[in-house]
């Protein structure tokens, strides 16, 4: 592909995606009143994580093991409120170490 | 300390998720393109699920106007939370926060940054997100950059174990509230449930449309059922 249409590929994609982040961001300056639509709000970036998350977090590593082992570990730390960086580092190196060890055993 | 630096500080625990996932996306477009490509992509579009549906257009399509349409709505549907995001964050802003700080600050909501933010106590100001978004974007950007130089002389095996972390994170930023707030353990539970159904049972429409009606539908239940109380950070 050449440069120049490789360069309007990023340019649309990046564009739109400048777009929808930025104009609802700047247009929007009345304070919400209504209970219902701040409430909807409040939940709306715990429903996007959780679906994001679920089911494809088990298959993040290529392995439905190694995944799940993971994921275990991610949540049973989260449960005990570990800082963000401290789960998502716990989760690879489980992820990793079971995959050593089963690699070791096979 | 200064707002910028506590939304530095904040933004690390992002910054080095990122690293490890866009490490993840350098190796992928390095496939098929430059580094510098790879990283530019990062660098302009600061985002995880619409770069990969990018990627993929961009190596499957040859260059055309409806290459280009296609690629125009795929951004458009899978990054229309931001739009939400937006909405909601734009509640939490203090006076200071002006048009073209607004329009700065705009390029860097992700997923996280927004999470990051909206769980702060009061409003937020424009230099406290201007941190987080600048090292979360060094994080991001520079993590695509090694991946797409460096991806291949590491091991399979922890370059697929760190494609974990980003979910970890996700993980950590919804448990502890949802133990908190039956409203949050409500919408975590429904949005998954949804998000199974649609992964397993409705295949064929794409995981971006999939989110957006998953979290319209769980969060609107949660706004239903369990609507917050005035001034309660539940």
């Amino acid at each position: 592909m050449s440069t120049g249409n490789i360069a309007i590929f990023i340019a649309v994609m990046a564009g739109v995606t400048y777009l929808i982040r930025m104009l609802p961001f700047t247009l929007f300056r009345k304070e919400i009143k209504s209970p219902f639509f701040k409430s909807f709000l409040h939940y709306v970036p715990y429903a996007v994580l959780s679906a994001m998350t679920i089911p494809s977090i088990f298959y993040a590593t290529g392995s439905l093991l190694t995944a799940a082992v993971g994921t275990i570990t991610a949540a049973v730390l989260a449960y005990y409120r570990k800082s963000l960086i401290v789960v998502a580092l716990a989760a690879a190196a489980a992820a990793f170490l079971t995959d050593v060890l089963l690699q070791y055993l096979t | 300390m200064s707002p910028f630096l506590k939304g530095m500080r904040h933004g690390i625990p992002i910054a080095l998720g990122y690293l490890s996932v866009s490490f993840g996306f350098g190796i992928l477009a390095a496939k098929h393109f430059s580094v510098a490509v790879a990283t530019i992509i990062s660098a302009t579009n600061l985002t995880s699920a619409g770069q990969l549906a990018g990627l993929n257009i961009m190596t499957e399509c040859a260059p055309s106007i409806a290459a280009f349409l296609e690629m125009a709505l795929t951004q458009l549907i899978i990054n229309m939370r931001y739009s939400l995001m937006g909405i909601s964050l734009s509640q939490k802003l203090d006076g200071t926060f002006n048009t073209p700080r607004r329009m700065v600050t705009a390029f860097g909501i992700t997923d996280e940054i927004f999470a990051a933010a909206s769980a702060q106590e009061g409003k937020i100001t424009a230099r406290y997100l201007y941190g987080m978004i600048l090292i979360a974007f060094l994080g991001w950007t520079g993590g695509t950059f090694l991946g797409a130089s460096a991806g291949e002389i590491l091991p399979q095996s922890l370059t697929d174990a760190m494609g974990l972390s980003l979910y970890g994170m996700f993980l950590a930023i919804i448990i502890p509230p949802a133990r908190k707030s039956k409203g949050v353990l409500l919408v975590v539970i429904a949005a998954a449930f949804l998000s199974l159904i649609f992964h397993f049972l409705l295949p064929f429409i794409t995981s971006g449309f999939a989110v957006i009606l998953c979290a319209v539908a769980a969060a609107a239940l949660g706004a239903w059922l369990c609507p917050v109380r005035e001034e309660e950070d539940a």
